[in-house]
C-alpha cells in the first residue's frame, strides 16, 4: 500500500505536473511538493508526496563507495 | 535509472553487509530481532531472500504495517454495507476490494452486479463523481499517512468543483499509535525497529525518535532496495550489540526529511482529526484513525449512508492478528497454505500483496517453521 516510485517531472501547469515513471508518463499532482521541471518527485496514489534530494542522495551513494573502499571492495 | 536514484547494489556490496550483520548479529549469543513496520518492506524483505541470508544471526519479523491487513472485520463490514446505497458506484484499491467480509468481498459484490470500480487515485474517483453527477461515488480510503494525503486532496479538490455525489470512507490510520501499544504491550521482545521508509517522506523520521527515546531500542528507518534495507538493519545491529548508542538512524536520506512533508502534513491536519480506531490484532487504539473534520462531514461516507452494522463472529481459527503483533510466523499458522492461500485466502494477511502471508506464501512458502 505504501509502496511509491520516482518519477521524473517534465512538465507542469498549475497543480497537475506530466511525470516520466520508467518511461511512462502519467499526470501527478504536485500540490503538496514544491518541484520544477527536471525534479525527480516520489509518486503515491496519483501524487507527489515528495522531492529527492540530490545532494542525500549523491551523499548516500558516496557513503556507499567509500564503504566499499575502506573494506577493500572498492 | 540514475545512480542518484538507485544507490548501485552489486552482488559485492551486498555479500559484505550480509557478513558484517551476521558477524556481529552472532557475536553476542542469541539472534536479534527486529520488526519490520511497513508491509511494503515484508514484501521486498521476502522478494530479496534477507529473511533466509540472515537466519540465525538476524530474525525479521513482520510487524501491523499493512493498511488492508488490519482493517478490522467490522470496517470491513461496513464498508460493504455501501452496496445498499442505491445506484452506488464504490471506489478503491485493488487490494481492499479482495478481503473478505464475514458474509462476502466487495470483489464478490461486484460479480453480483455492483459498480465497485478499482482506482490508482482517489482523484480518479472524483473525476468519476464529476462524470457521473447522478449517482454517488464512494472512495473507501485505507492506508497510512503515505496514502492519507492523497485521500485528503480529493476532498478539497471534490470541494472545490462543487460535488455533491462524493464521498469518503475513511479507515485511514496513523502509525505512531500502533507502534507505540505494540511496544507497550510487550508481546514480542524485539531488538530494534525498521521504521516505514514512505511514511517517513510525510510524518519526517524525527517522528520515531520516541522509539529509543521511550522504548530504549534503536529505530531505523529505511529504503526499499536490499542495499538499503541492509544499511538500516546494519544500523541497528550495532546498536543493538552496544557497538554505538541505541538512538534514530535515517538511512533514507535522499527521500526522507527529519520534518516530513510539512505541506502534506498541514493538509492531513486540515482534513483529519483523530478518532478512535479498531486494528486486527491490536484492538482499539485511542486517536489512531482519521475521521473526517466538521467542517468536511458532508463529505463523509459514514454520515450520509448509515448503517447498522452488527460485531462480526470472530473468524474461526485465523491467526492473523497474532501475525499482525509479530508473535506468529506465517508459517506457524495451522491454515497457512492449506485452507488459506492467495488464490483462496481466508484471512487479510493472504489477501493483500504487502500481507505477510502472501509475502511468505509468493517467496518462501516451503521454509520450515521458525519460532517467535
Amino acid at each position: 500500500m505504501c509502496l511509491a516510485v520516482p518519477g521524473k517531472v517534465v512538465s507542469i501547469e498549475a497543480s497537475k505536473a506530466v511525470v516520466d515513471i520508467l518511461g511512462n508518463r502519467r499526470t501527478v499532482d504536485v500540490t503538496l511538493v514544491n518541484a520544477g521541471v527536471g525534479d525527480w518527485v516520489l509518486v503515491h496514489a496519483g501524487i507527489a508526496i515528495q522531492v529527492l534530494d540530490q545532494d542525500q542522495a549523491a551523499a548516500s551513494v558516496a557513503a556507499y563507495k567509500d564503504l566499499m573502499d575502506t573494506i577493500g571492495m572498492g | 535509472m540514475a545512480n542518484a536514484l538507485m544507490p548501485a547494489g552489486s552482488s559485492e556490496a551486498l555479500q559484505t553487509y550480509v557478513k558484517r550483520i551476521r558477524q556481529r548479529a552472532e557475536s553476542g549469543g542469541r539472534p536479534l530481532r527486529f520488526m519490520e513496520f511497513c508491509g511494503t518492506h515484508t514484501t521486498a524483505i521476502s522478494r530479496s531472500g534477507l529473511r533466509s541470508v540472515l537466519e540465525g544471526a538476524v530474525e525479521l519479523v513482520a510487524g501491523p504495517g499493512c493498511p488492508v491487513c488490519v482493517t478490522s472485520d467490522w470496517e470491513i463490514d461496513r464498508m460493504l454495507a455501501y452496496c445498499d446505497v442505491p445506484n452506488v458506484i464504490l471506489t478503491s484499491y485493488g487490494d481492499l476490494i479482495r478481503v473478505p467480509g464475514s458474509q462476502s468481498s466487495l470483489a464478490e459484490r461486484r460479480a453480483e452486479g455492483i459498480d465497485v470500480r478499482v482506482v490508482y487515485s482517489p482523484l480518479d474517483a472524483v473525476n468519476m463523481a464529476a462524470q457521473e453527477p447522478d449517482r454517488p461515488v464512494i472512495f473507501l480510503g485505507v492506508g497510512f499517512e503515505t496514502t492519507a494525503p492523497a485521500t485528503a486532496l480529493a476532498i478539497a479538490d471534490a470541494n472545490r468543483r462543487g460535488l455533491t455525489n462524493f464521498y469518503v470512507h475513511s479507515a485511514h490510520k496513523a502509525t505512531e499509535p500502533a507502534i507505540r501499544t505494540l511496544l507497550g504491550q510487550g508481546g514480542v521482545r524485539l531488538d530494534g525497529l525498521l521504521c516505514p521508509g514512505h511514511v517517513s517522506t510525510v510524518i519526517g523520521a524525527d517522528a520515531f525518535a520516541f522509539i529509543p527515546g521511550e522504548f530504549g531500542i534503536p529505530a531505523a528507518v529505511g529504503g526499499f532496495e536490499p542495499l538499503e534495507i541492509l544499511v538500516a538493519l546494519d544500523y541497528l545491529v550495532e546498536a543493538a550489540r552496544g557497538m554505538r548508542p541505541v538512538g534514530l538512524f535515517n538511512g533514507y536520506t535522499r527521500w526522507v526529511r527529519p520534518e516530513g512533508n510539512q505541506q502534506a502534513l498541514a493538509l492531513l491536519r486540515e482534513t483529519f482529526e483523530p478518532c478512535d480506531s479498531p486494528w486486527r490484532g491490536l484492538g482499539v487504539i485511542p486517536a489512531s484513525g482519521m475521521g473526517l473534520r466538521p467542517a468536511y462531514r458532508r463529505f463523509d461516507a459514514a454520515a450520509a449512508f448509515p448503517a447498522d452494522v452488527p460485531q462480526p463472529k470472530p473468524r474461526r481459527g485465523c491467526r492473523c492478528g497474532d501475525v499482525l503483533r509479530g508473535q506468529l510466523t506465517p508459517h506457524q499458522c495451522p491454515l497457512f497454505g492449506k485452507a488459506c492461500t492467495p488464490s483462496r485466502p481466508y484471512g487479510p494477511c493472504m489477501v493483500s500483496s504487502e500481507g505477510a502471508c502472501a509475502a511468505f506464501y509468493r517467496y518462501s512458502r516451503d521454509a520450515a517453521p521458525t519460532e517467535v
